[in-house]
């Protein structure tokens, strides 16, 4: 006697649902913290349904069939806010293969003869088994979401422009000054200009590990949309092994004043604003 | 007669390769004690034959080889893409040459950074350039 397997799920879908909660709440990695157990009756019921509508006979053994887009969808968006609340890979697993257990223990009680209860647990396994993947997959595409955003966040930050003094700013790069950095720190340097009104600007490249020529261009692009805002831009941080480099290369900074350390950059900075740094000298004075 | 010691592929298909494939020749020439002038002699002249690569060849591949001739050891890098290659060589090796808006200085400013280089291309097949560096070039 063949088993209507579409008919059986969509009878016993309670009682499968109720099992998979029961595997879920019992199980140690459960986020009780991440979600509610109600948003995750509500979550798993949503997908059950959608599982239990879609399949059948003649599909069992197909996963890829269209059948099961809106399942794989439904999926997909689980998975990917799990990444986002920081759900690890295991738990998001056990999410899918608790339900495997449920479905296989519901098909043992419900399906007598042997040879049909191999086949639709086969083909039950098999399926979840690819749903099983396509959390995985999913998941570590919601966590490269996650790091190509902080990357963005790396580049604002790691781009500060401080005031030294007044009239005077300095910006240290650290890393490579590829073009969307290029454009945050110019960005922001123009506009504290702007905000400080400030005369020069110290571009401190000591984290700067290579001075290729599109880092050169970049440089160089930066100090001229400088000294169109009327201030003047120094380099400072050139380690002996890039200024040879940069030599070699052919680059020409001729027309840029550069300094081998940010205080000697800040002493000629305070030297073209005629301000002066001095000791004092203390007298004791006596009564 | 070279010898090769060890080799290392690496794909480059992004901008986010560059980085990481700078880092790896480093490592390498790192390994072999090469001085901190001619390391960043390298990995400047890696890093302009990598991004003409991406940027004109739409990425490729790259090899990292430790190379060892007589006494002497070495890196040798090989750069090979299946973009639209480069008609004329001498003039794509001239200063300030660059049909990209950018400076021109990439190939000819990684010639001097090297101890030895080699340009070949066929329009419409590919660009392939070789460099060596010697530990004490
Ligand atoms: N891998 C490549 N494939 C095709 N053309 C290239 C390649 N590398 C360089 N070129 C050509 O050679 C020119 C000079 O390159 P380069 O010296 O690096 O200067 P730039 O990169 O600033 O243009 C480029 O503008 C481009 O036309
Ligand atoms: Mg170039």
């Amino acid at each position: 006697m063949s088993v209507n397997t579409s008919k059986l799920l969509q009878k016993e879908r309670k009682k499968i649902l109720e099992l998979w909660m029961k595997n879920q709440l019992a199980d140690d990695s459960l986020r009780d913290d991440l979600m509610t157990n109600e948003e995750l009756r509500v979550q798993s019921d949503e997908l059950l349904t959608a599982l239990t509508k879609s399949v059948n006979d003649k599909n069992l053994s197909n996963h890829q069939s269209s059948d099961f887009d809106q399942v794989f969808e439904i999926l997909s968006g689980i998975s990917i806010t799990r990444a986002r609340q920081g759900y690890s890979p295991r738990e998001t697993g056990a999410y899918i293969f608790s339900l495997k257990d449920a479905l296989l223990e519901v098909l043992q009680d419900e399906i007598t003869d042997p040879t049909e209860l191999f086949r639709v647990s086969m083909g039950i396994s098999r399926l979840l088994d690819s749903f099983g993947v396509t959390t995985f997959e999913t998941f570590i595409k919601g966590r490269e979401e996650v790091i190509l955003r902080q990357t963005d966040e790396i580049t604002e930050i790691s781009t500060p422009v401080i005031q030294l003094w007044d009239g005077i700013l300095g910006l240290p790069i650290i890393g490579t000054l590829d073009s969307s950095r290029t454009q945050v720190v110019m960005e922001n340097l123009l506009q504290r200009i702007v905000e400080t009104g400030s005369s020069i600007a110290i571009l401190d490249i000591s984290g700067v590990p290579a001075v290729d020529s599109l880092v050169a261009q970049h440089l160089i692009k930066t100090i001229n949309a400088t000294r169109l805002m009327g201030a003047e831009c120094i380099i400072s941080g050139i380690r002996p092994e890039i200024a040879q480099t940069v030599v070699h290369l052919g680059i020409d900074l001729s027309n840029i004043v550069t300094k081998a350390t940010l205080a000697s950059a800040l002493k000629y900075a305070f030297s073209i604003t005629n301000l002066e740094v001095r000791k004092t000298v203390k007298t004791k004075t006596t009564f | 007669m070279i010898i090769v010691l060890s080799k290392d592929a690496m794909a480059i298909q992004k901008e986010q390769d560059v980085v990481p494939f700078r880092n790896r020749v480093k490592e390498y020439a790192v390994k072999i004690g090469m001085s901190l002038v001619n390391q960043t002699k390298l990995i400047t002249a890696a890093s302009e034959l990598v991004r003409n690569m991406l940027k004109y060849g739409g990425g490729g591949s790259t090899l990292i080889e430790v190379i060892s001739k007589g006494r002497e050891n070495g890196i040798r890098l090989t750069f090979a893409d299946k973009g639209p290659g480069i008609k004329d060589i001498p003039l794509a090796m001239q200063d300030g040459y660059s049909t990209g808006k950018s400076l021109g200085l990439g190939l000819p400013g990684a010639k001097r950074l090297v101890s030895e280089f080699d340009i070949k291309s066929t329009p419409g097949k590919g660009t392939t350039v070789t460099v060596i560096k010697w530990k004490n070039g």
